[in-house]
């Protein structure tokens, strides 16, 4: 036993923190969101030690899936050491003493908030997202009675309407994150607040995703192969940002970037906010040449 | 060069060291002991209690003391605890009628059986700083005794014999609905259930219980001044210790485990009538551990409004709609979702600039395009 899992032992906690039976009872939720994508099902969400709004609901999930070979990678505005993807990760570290990788590749399980990494995900991963607020139509309803009556009779014309109003008004659709999703052709799902960059990588994706919302208690899935179709109307199509700029460190001119400002005259540079992506351009070019 | 988002661990580390640091303070100054919290910061300890949903008194001490005195973050500690102990047995329901009452008051009527028994209150104190305080501990410091307090006029204790409660006194002659049924079965907890709407009473009265003081207080007031006013009458307020009962399987007859202090509060609110059943007084109930007389007291005004829906009213104001209530009175859910702004939000304030760039120069190209 390593000393790391002696001290957890020591401890008194069970292994990833959480007891049996309450993994049990996520498993059983997890099994049927997946049964039904994009369903949300309602789940005994249970005090975590650390605070609602931080990834309660992603944790619970990642302690109910994972096991002692996982490797497990935590990510937060698709970086690695953003100091809550630090704290998750040193959380399952010293709770499940389980293997931790920044490699996307590497990783069984992706525990993410607000990003879905670059590297396309493969077969045999499971993706885990912290959701804060996990209903689609919650700006337009604000009562949880009425939003799933909606859901139940598939009545998403409010949100249509929504989305058309932004075009009267804009000329375009506004929503530049958590862009709402119909998923298997049947339920309306929030993403999570992933910019809608992203939602292309949720359609068909060999890998599993799972989303959990620990405050509001629920969690919901998308299973590999599974149409996600983020909204959209015939002569206004959906489509993803683009940049001008290419990243300054590893040149991508594919991936997400974040604009950092530099000095206090407002220069800018932009960088790949998936760091683990960003790091293995540079290190391929740097063994090319 | 861009470090922003490196070293996180190493700043996570150091802050922990500074937090450790400032909340010993001084180390000149000595340390508190969880004995002195638990004993001369009780109501906190009392409220931690409630609020955290422990009946410990060391342990709401201890995170007090872990928290640096910031009462809901020692009421996240102790839930987060709390989380982690198995579920061994329900009691059976306490029986405040029984309890060895130090505190009795009723608002509605001038005597009651057993009396009106003010207890230790801060009602009727005049709100001066008490620089005696200050000096007192100069002189324990000096190791001088302070001359001992005349002795209590009458017997400081607990009343003897039961008391019977107010509400029951109105209720032999019919002038108040009767207590609700207890629920069939075991009553509900939210902490293993997520809650579903309509919500029913139990688990109304468990969110309240558990909710934030100050949100109850901040709706039972609203409820006074006229959002869903309910004329309440503080039928009666008792503070005192009940003995807590389990029935083993085994024995098939309740045994004391224990005994825990609580306040509770009986509110009598306005009567209704109808075709079928006379006017009658009705009812909103508040429970905390330990001495909470202010939370008690809101906790029924709030209850009260909520039972709107069951009593024909109309739902018209804040208290009264329990979605509203329910979802928004717990503090470390609502600490926590607030706080998280302070994470970073870099990449949904990146797409928001995109597209706001975007949005501007579209207008400035319109413009340029009607001049």
């Amino acid at each position: 036993m390593s000393e790391a899992a002696a001290a957890n032992t020591a401890s008194g906690y069970n292994f990833a923190y959480l007891d049996e039976q309450t993994k049990r009872m996520i498993r059983r939720a997890i099994l049927k969101a997946v049964a039904i994508p994009g369903y949300q099902v309602p789940f005994g969400s249970r005090e975590m030690p650390l605070p609602y709004g931080w990834g309660t609901g992603g944790i619970q999930v990642t302690a109910s899936i994972i096991g002692r070979d996982d490797r497990l990678k935590v990510i937060d505005q698709g970086a690695d050491d953003t100091t809550n993807a630090v704290s998750i990760r040193s959380f399952f570290a010293r709770t499940a003493d389980v293997a931790t990788t920044t490699r996307t590749e590497e990783a069984t399980i992706v525990q993410t908030r607000h990003r879905i990494p670059e590297t396309p995900l493969a077969a045999g991963q499971i993706i885990v997202y912290q959701v804060p607020i996990p209903e689609p139509l919650r700006w337009l309803e604000p009562r949880e009675s009425e939003t799933r009556k909606m859901h139940a009779l598939a009545e998403y014309g409010a949100m249509h309407v929504r989305l058309y109003e932004d075009i009267a008004r804009f000329g375009r659709i506004t929503t530049a994150y958590d862009y709402p999703v119909l998923v298997n052709g049947r339920y309306m799902m929030r993403p999570s607040p992933i910019p809608k960059f992203d939602n292309p990588k949720m359609d068909m994706s060999p890998a599993l995703q799972l989303f959990g919302a620990g405050r509001e208690k629920r969690i919901y899935a998308v299973p590999p192969h599974t149409r996600v179709r983020s909204l959209d109307f015939d002569d206004h199509p959906f489509a993803v940002e683009r940049w001008d700029e290419s990243c300054a460190l590893c040149g991508s001119r594919e991936s997400f970037l974040d604009e950092i400002i530099t000095d206090d005259r407002g220069t800018r540079m932009f960088v790949c906010s998936d760091t683990d992506y960003c790091a293995e351009r540079r290190d391929r070019r740097e063994a090319a040449e | 060069m861009y470090v922003a988002v490196k070293g996180g661990e190493a700043a996570i580390t150091a802050a922990h060291r500074l937090l450790a640091e400032a909340r010993r303070g001084d180390p000149e100054v000595p340390e508190l002991t969880i004995a002195q919290i638990e004993q001369q910061m009780s109501l906190a300890v009392d409220r931690v209690m409630t609020e955290g949903s422990v009946y410990d008194r060391a342990l709401a001490a201890l995170a007090i003391k872990q928290a640096r005195g910031d009462l809901i973050e020692a009421i996240f500690l102790l839930r987060a605890y709390r989380t982690t102990l198995p579920r061994l047995a329900v009691t059976e329901p306490i029986d405040t009628g029984r309890a060895a009452v130090r505190r009795r008051i009723s608002a509605t009527f001038k005597d009651i059986p057993g009396g009106q028994i003010l207890g230790p209150t801060f009602d009727y104190t005049h709100r001066l700083l008490d620089f005696a305080l200050a000096a007192e501990e100069r002189r324990e410091g000096a190791a001088t005794t302070a001359p001992s307090p005349p002795p209590l006029p009458s017997p400081a204790g607990p009343a003897v014999g039961p008391l019977p409660r107010v509400s029951t006194l109105l209720g032999d002659q019919g002038l108040i609905e009767p207590a609700a049924d207890p629920p069939a079965g075991e009553p509900g907890d939210l902490t293993r259930e997520p809650l579903s709407f309509p919500a029913s009473r139990d688990l109304r009265l468990q969110n309240l219980a558990r909710g934030d003081e100050g949100f109850l207080l901040a709706l039972g007031y609203s409820t006074q001044r006229g959002y869903a006013r309910n004329h309440p009458f503080a039928g009666e307020i008792r503070i005192g210790e009940v003995e807590v009962e389990i029935v083993p399987a085994e024995l098939g007859f309740p045994v004391v485990i224990g005994e825990i202090t609580v306040t509770e509060c009986e509110m009598v609110n306005q009567f209704k009538g109808s075709a079928t059943a006379p006017p009658q007084f009705t009812r909103g109930y508040g429970l905390t551990f330990g001495e909470g007389e202010r939370k008690a007291m809101a906790m029924a005004l709030v209850d009260r409004a909520m039972r709107a829906d069951e009593l024909d009213e109309e739902i018209a104001a804040p208290a009264q709609d329990a979605e509203f209530v329910l979802y928004h009175s717990d503090n470390v859910e609502a600490s926590g979702f607030v706080q998280h702004l302070k994470l970073p939000h870099y990449v949904d304030f990146q797409s928001e600039l995109n597209l706001i760039r975007r949005l501007r120069a579209e207008a400035e190209t319109r413009r340029e395009a009607a001049e």
